[in-house]
């Protein structure tokens, strides 16, 4: 029969031994245990570059939104006739509240810059190859509901263009057949936009979908520590072990990338502070004009768009005629990121070694998600509409041409081992 | 300066007559030709101007305020920030009845408000972050003489705006004077098309070219404070903020250059 008696094991194992407080406690909670195996025993390539900061750097603009959140919901009224002035008193009145507000306005921008980096790294190096599929489809799914997130919390402030952002997403479900228009009914809680729909966004904003937010990051961590880090090379470090059975090319991930991400969080901030304290409104692409005015039903702004990080896809929505056949493409553009390590038939992970059909074609997919981006803020003209489809046109080649460019592709040699020159 | 608290009342009178005498006072146009880039004037706000924005807040409360309030800033907060002192605030911004803890709104009744313009005169708490700067700057230098509107007055930046020039007492009046441009029409025919060219002073005002664009630039750069009033504070300590993030990086990145010496 197993021991479990702490008293009883610490007499028959003399690691065990140790005492004090700390000791107890491991006794207890496997604290020590939990750091060993997960940052000082963990081991991660030592090739990283630049690239490889934007993965801690979004769970820390995550952090702060949830703290700034936090004390923005302590003044905020989440109701139609009030939301727009509380707003105004937490910039105006709350002691220090311009700062929080524009934490969170801005970090809601930088958490999707650092999230699009974060992506594009993954697509650079393969990062969603074999074995590391299920990593990137929880990461799929950790940024469709970062987008649910920054769209509520688009509404909250209740300006004109969050009123009538709200109704262009809205009216989105529905394009569904046949449960549609019921179904926008039943989000909206209204007939229109109202207060209901505003203090039910507030609900999911500040609780449902920041638990959830928190529960798919654990995964997605989880799913990166059991696999590991993938590198600049596209090589696994666990293929050339030591002879202690270490990785050759690994280094523990602490202290040599905590330090590393704490300069990285050093440069991070100070980007950060310099639009928080001189640009927070972006030129308008973070906080937009036609927000400053309240809420008017009856006043449609001349020029609705989303916020910077949803016009790719806006553009698409928008690229067709048909609303139904648009928002069909909008659905599809999100499915093709989440099945990419399907699609990829490269021998090779790494763009390095990739041939120039992958590089051009990486090229084409970024220049037609920029191109869309830019389109997606535009007003709806001829050439406009003609540049978007050509763009989508480029995002969707980008993808469903994949398994084929993929495999005919002329690829280089990979090294045995990763390429990294100490400094 | 000492202001008038109902200096609005005057300048409503102005409007009104402005409005009737316009038509007339249009066939004798002469006077200086300008404007014709207006599209291109700037405001060149500038925040951290203070006299401008004492100048400005002086002009809001004597011109503005009779029917716009700034209903999201506070008195005191004006004071403070604006380094005006108490006695000068009560004695000649407040007006009476309201207290300096009190919200800035403008004593006009907003329901008579909506019945003589038309539309209630709206808040202008945020019309600079809404509008643009530039958009204000161009908007209170473009009225001109417009017999066919009921106010008397029209401007190029807002056509067919509701409020009066109320501004026209200090800048005097203007008429717009149009050119005949030929445009390709359907079909690829030629068709004559009226655009504006330049405005003709056709009345001074109490003040000097300068000295209205002086009010101007004042007035939009005070509109512009209010819209984000912790500015000031936010741009002072904001270098301080990224000093201490630059050493700390720096500190951090020493750190890491120490760590990552075994690394080979």
């Amino acid at each position: 029969m197993a021991v479990t008696d702490p008293a009883r094991l610490r007499a028959a194992d003399p690691a065990r031994a140790k005492k004090g407080l700390w000791a107890w406690i491991n006794e207890r909670l496997p604290v020590d245990e939990f750091f060993r195996h997960e940052l000082t025993e963990y081991f991660a390539p030592k090739n990283f570059n630049i690239w490889y900061f934007f993965g801690s750097l979004a769970l820390l603009v995550l952090v702060m939104q949830i703290l700034t959140g936090i004390f923005l919901t302590m003044y905020y009224h989440p109701t139609a006739s009030g939301a727009y002035a509380s707003v105004q008193f937490i910039m105006r009145e709350v002691s220090w509240g311009w700062l929080i507000r524009y934490m969170h306005s801005t970090g809601a921008s930088f958490f999707f810059i650092v999230v699009y980096l974060h992506m594009f790294r993954g697509l650079l190096y393969g990062s969603y190859r074999r074995p590391r599929e299920l990593l990137w489809v929880i990461g799929m799914v950790v940024y469709l509901a970062l987008m649910a997130e920054a769209f509520m919390g688009y509404v909250l402030p209740w300006g004109n263009m969050s009123y009538w952002g709200a109704q262009v997403i809205i009216n989105l479900f529905g394009t569904i057949p046949a449960i549609g228009p019921a179904l926008t009914q039943w989000i909206r809680g209204d007939y229109g936009i109202s207060g209901a729909t505003l203090n039910r966004l507030f609900a999911f904003h500040v609780a449902a979908v920041p638990i959830v937010l928190l529960l798919l990051v654990g995964l997605h961590l989880v799913a990166l520590h059991r696999v590991g880090s993938n590198n600049p090379d596209g090589i696994e470090i666990k293929d050339h072990p030591g002879p202690d059975g270490k990785p050759l090319d690994g280094i523990p991930f602490h202290p040599y990338y905590t330090v590393k991400d704490v300069m990285g969080v050093g440069a991070f901030f100070v980007l950060f502070a310099l639009v928080v304290f001189y640009f927070p409104t972006f030129h308008g692409l973070f906080l937009e004009p036609a927000n400053f005015t309240r809420a008017n039903p009856l006043s449609t702004p001349p020029d609705i768009h989303p916020v910077w990080y949803f016009t790719p896809y806006y553009a698409i929505l928008r690229a067709v005629p048909s609303k139904g056949l648009g928002a069909l493409l909008l659905l599809m553009a999100l499915v093709s990121l989440v099945l990419l390590p399907w699609l990829d038939r490269s021998p090779v992970k790494s763009i390095r070694y990739k041939g120039w059909i992958s590089r051009v074609a990486l090229g084409v997919f970024v220049v037609s998600f920029v191109g869309l981006g830019y389109l997606g803020m535009q007003p709806v003209e001829p050439v406009y509409v003609l540049l978007a489809r050509i763009f989508a046109v480029g995002y969707f080649a980008f993808f469903w041409l994949m398994p084929f460019y993929s495999r005919i592709d002329r690829v280089k040699p990979v090294p045995e081992r990763v390429v990294y020159h100490a400094h | 300066m000492r202001i008038n608290r109902r200096s609005w009342v005057p300048v409503l009178l102005a409007a009104a007559l402005v409005g009737v005498s316009g038509a007339a006072a249009a066939a004798a146009a002469e006077g200086p030709a300008y404007g014709s880039n207006w599209q291109h004037w700037q405001a060149h706000a500038t925040v951290s101007d203070l006299p401008s924005l004492q100048r400005g807040a002086r002009d809001f409360a004597g011109y503005c305020l009779g029917c716009h309030s700034l209903r999201y800033e506070r008195w005191s907060r004006l004071g403070r920030d604006l380094k005006i002192p108490k006695d000068v605030l009560v004695q000649d911004l407040i007006p009476p009845g309201q207290k300096p803890a009190d919200y800035i709104t403008s004593p006009m009744p907003a329901q008579d408000a909506a019945k003589w313009f038309g539309k209630a005169p709206p808040d202008l708490s945020l019309i600079a972050r809404y509008r643009g700067t530039n958009y204000l700057y161009r908007y209170l230098k473009t009225f001109y003489v417009d017999s066919a509107r009921a106010s008397g007055a029209n401007n190029l930046q807002f056509p067919s705006v509701s409020m009066p020039d109320v501004v026209s007492p200090l800048e005097g009046l203007k008429i717009a004077v149009y050119k005949t441009v030929q445009v390709p029409g359907p079909g690829g025919k030629p068709v004559s098309h009226q655009v504006f060219a330049h405005f003709q002073q056709i009345a001074p005002g109490r003040m000097t070219p300068q000295q209205y664009d002086q009010f101007v630039h004042d007035t939009v750069n005070f509109l512009d404070y209010v819209s984000d009033p912790a500015r000031v504070e936010r741009h002072r300590l904001g270098v301080w903020v990224i000093l201490f993030l630059l050493a700390f990086t720096w500190l951090a990145w020493l750190l890491k250059r120490e760590y990552w010496k075994d690394v080979r």
